[in-house]
């Protein structure tokens, strides 16, 4: 556009051009100009094509498969000669099958309809229904067999894969299905549907099989959830009954201990008493040993000296005097020394 | 005049170009031809992919597809050996196989769509018809898992034997409808069983055997989580009373131990002078129950009156208490 370096306006431009086409209009050079720029733009157009890098590209040369090519620019013969379908290898692809993904975004939506839902309900080995959802991640190992093997390859896939989900599904219970089969399912599952790719030679690879929501029908969900409610419960009794034991059993532990040692204590204090009690004794006995009599009229009398005061009334008779006696108050007043 | 040549030139470039077009035709990868001379087929089928060539006009090139085709089967609804109406859907993929019998037969794949519709339809049902639900359900006899210890809550149905199961009952019907397709230039290549479920009315009665089996299996964890904490309680009635009980056998023990060793000690020291423990003993009795509530009756005849009426009056000691 700029021509010379010098620069036009877009009026100028147009005029310019204009006037150099009414000098070839009408001449024969022209037509053959113009019919030469097309043949060659078409020409062009149809000799080049691009291969993304996620895809390789096939050519088919009169419908004959001839070459792959890989991401990049490439040529091939114009016009229909070759032809070129691109496949794209290395993209991972996804089938979902139960359901389908609207928009994948960070919080994506799902949709279910009549038809998803007859994709997901099935028997299970117990002759139970459940409803499965699942999704396969593939890739395409070989185009040429993608292409060729099979006319409608992707519907094909996805009845395979219901096949191969039905018939573990159709070997595992219930219970199995909703808790400790998961995984042993969804790999079995994977197995029969690679075998199924290997039979069909349709070129895909599955990578991945997994398991999505797996649930009872809708109409005997409740009781599904009454079942693990009622395992709570029972874990709950049990609970119970294990926090019980725990809070009593150590507390009867100590108390009994407490009372091992306060009995402990008892058995000491009794033979500390008895040992004391008899040194006392042994002592006053080897003194008593030395002058008994007076030791004991000594203790005898002090004794009495003691007692006598401490007790209230006192009675003394005289047997030789007959009847009741004078009595002697002996009150606490009148002491009677020792 | 040269309006003329340039006449006659067209109508030759374009004469040419109809016989070149006529002439000469592609087969691509997924395709097979099978040449007609006035509707007469001539030679084998083309199968291989490229440019080929015929004789123009008197010759036509029909096209026959050489990948795997589809045949997606409707659900049939079908009873089965014990009397279990299911909704079965079957698909196969199949290929023309001899493009040539094809063409004679069927003519074109509607005619074969139709035709397979009637054959793997027709042996669908009869093998169907000849097994119990189970067969086609299960694959093998493995044992399940169990999860929950639901194992006798089972249907007896599900438990029973599987004789041949879903892959050989597929295998089954694959066979039969395979028998008569090669008649029509046809070869089924695969068949499964895609779909099985009961039909509406066995299925709300499947649902209450579900609840009611889901029912037992809360009612017993409910009674086992009763049966398991009682358990638990009795072994803490239990230990709790060995304990207790080992405690007071400890303890008595224990006070036992220490009033005889006491018992022992006092016996061996009181040993030495038993008349002066029985003295010192009853001197301590006085001093600890007379107090001011006890009455004292007392004669002048006890030794403590001695003195009272004589001070010579001979005692025991011979001497006045007095100090």
């Amino acid at each position: 556009m700029t021509n010379g370096g010098g620069s036009f306006e877009p009026e100028e431009f147009v005029r310019i051009a204009r006037e150099a086409l009414a000098r070839l209009r009408g001449s024969r050079r022209f037509l053959l100009l113009i019919g030469a720029a097309v043949i060659f733009i078409a020409t062009l157009g149809s000799s080049y094509y691009q291969v993304e890098p996620d895809e390789v590209a096939l050519v088919t040369r009169f419908g004959r498969f001839v070459r792959t090519s890989n991401p990049g620019p490439h040529g091939k013969f114009p016009f229909g000669v070759e032809q070129v379908q691109k496949v794209p290898v290395q993209r991972q692809l996804k089938q979902e099958f139960g359901f389908r993904t609207v928009r994948a975004d960070i919080q994506s939506s799902f949709r279910k309809d009549e038809k998803t839902a007859a994709e997901s309900l099935m028997l299970t080995g117990d002759l139970n229904v459940a409803t499965v959802e699942w999704i396969v991640q593939y890739k395409i190992a070989d185009p040429y067999k993608y292409l060729f093997k099979l006319r409608d390859v992707e519907e094909t896939f996805r009845l395979m894969a219901e096949a191969s989900m039905r018939t573990v599904v159709g070997d595992h219970s219930v219970t199995e299905l909703l808790t400790v089969g998961r995984e042993a399912i969804a790999a079995k599952a994977k197995e029969l549907l690679s075998n199924l790719c290997k039979l069909y030679d349709n070129g895909i690879a599955v990578q991945q099989l997994v398991l999505q929501d797996v649930d009872p029908p809708e109409l005997v969900k409740p009781s599904f959830n009454a079942v693990n409610q009622a395992i709570q419960e029972r874990e709950r009794a049990i609970n119970e009954a294990w926090a019980e034991y725990n809070q009593e059993i150590p507390r009867a532990r100590g108390l009994a201990e407490q009372k091992v040692e306060a009995a402990e204590g008892y058995a000491v204090d009794r033979v500390n008493r008895a040992k004391g009690d008899a040194q006392r004794f042994v002592a006053l006995e080897e003194q008593y040993r030395k002058a008994p009599e007076v030791t004991r009229t000594r203790l005898y009398l002090e004794t009495l000296s003691a007692v006598l005061p401490a007790a209230g009334k006192k009675l003394i008779f005289d047997e030789k005097a007959k009847g009741i006696l004078p009595m002697f108050p002996l009150g606490p007043q009148a002491e009677v020394k020792p | 005049m040269s309006g003329r040549v340039l006449l006659v030139g067209g109508g030759l470039l374009v004469v040419v170009a109809l016989t070149l077009g006529s002439t000469f035709f592609t087969v691509s990868e997924t395709e097979q031809v099978v040449i007609t001379q006035f509707g007469e087929p001539i030679g084998q089928a083309i199968t291989r992919p490229g440019l080929h060539v015929k004789l123009p006009f008197a010759q036509e090139a029909n096209v026959f597809d050489k990948r795997w085709l589809e045949w997606n089967g409707n659900a049939n609804q079908l009873p089965t050996r014990d009397k279990k109406y299911i909704w079965v859907e079957t698909y196969a993929r199949w290929r023309i196989a001899d493009p040539l019998l094809f063409f004679q037969r069927l003519r074109d794949e509607r005619g074969a769509q139709s035709r397979l519709d009637d054959i793997i339809d027709g042996d669908t049902r009869n093998v169907i018809a000849n097994h119990n639900l189970i067969e086609v359900v299960r694959t093998s006899n493995r044992s399940f898992e169990r999860a929950e210890e639901v194992e006798d809550v089972m249907e007896a149905e599900a438990m029973r034997q599987v004789e041949l199961g879903r892959d050989k009952i597929t295998r089954l019907i694959l066979e039969r409808a395979s028998r008569v397709v090669p008649d029509y230039g046809i070869e089924l290549v695969d068949l499964q069983i895609q779909r099985v479920n009961y039909i509406e009315s066995v299925q709300a009665k499947v649902f209450d055997r579900m609840i009611s089996e889901r029912k037992r299996i809360a009612d017993r964890h409910r009674s086992e989580g009763q049966g398991k904490s009682a358990e638990i309680r009795g072994k803490k009635e239990r230990e709790l009373k060995v304990i207790e009980s080992e405690a007071y056998r400890k303890t008595q023990e224990i006070m036992g131990r220490g009033d005889a060793e006491a018992t022992g000690i006092y016996a061996s020291a009181y040993n030495r002078d038993r008349e002066l423990y029985r003295f010192l003993r009853t001197m301590e009795t006085y001093r600890a129950t007379i107090d001011k509530d006890s009455w004292l009756v007392l004669s002048t005849d006890a030794d403590l009156f001695r003195y009272l009426q004589s001070p010579g009056a001979a005692g025991p000691s011979g001497r006045s208490p007095k100090r």
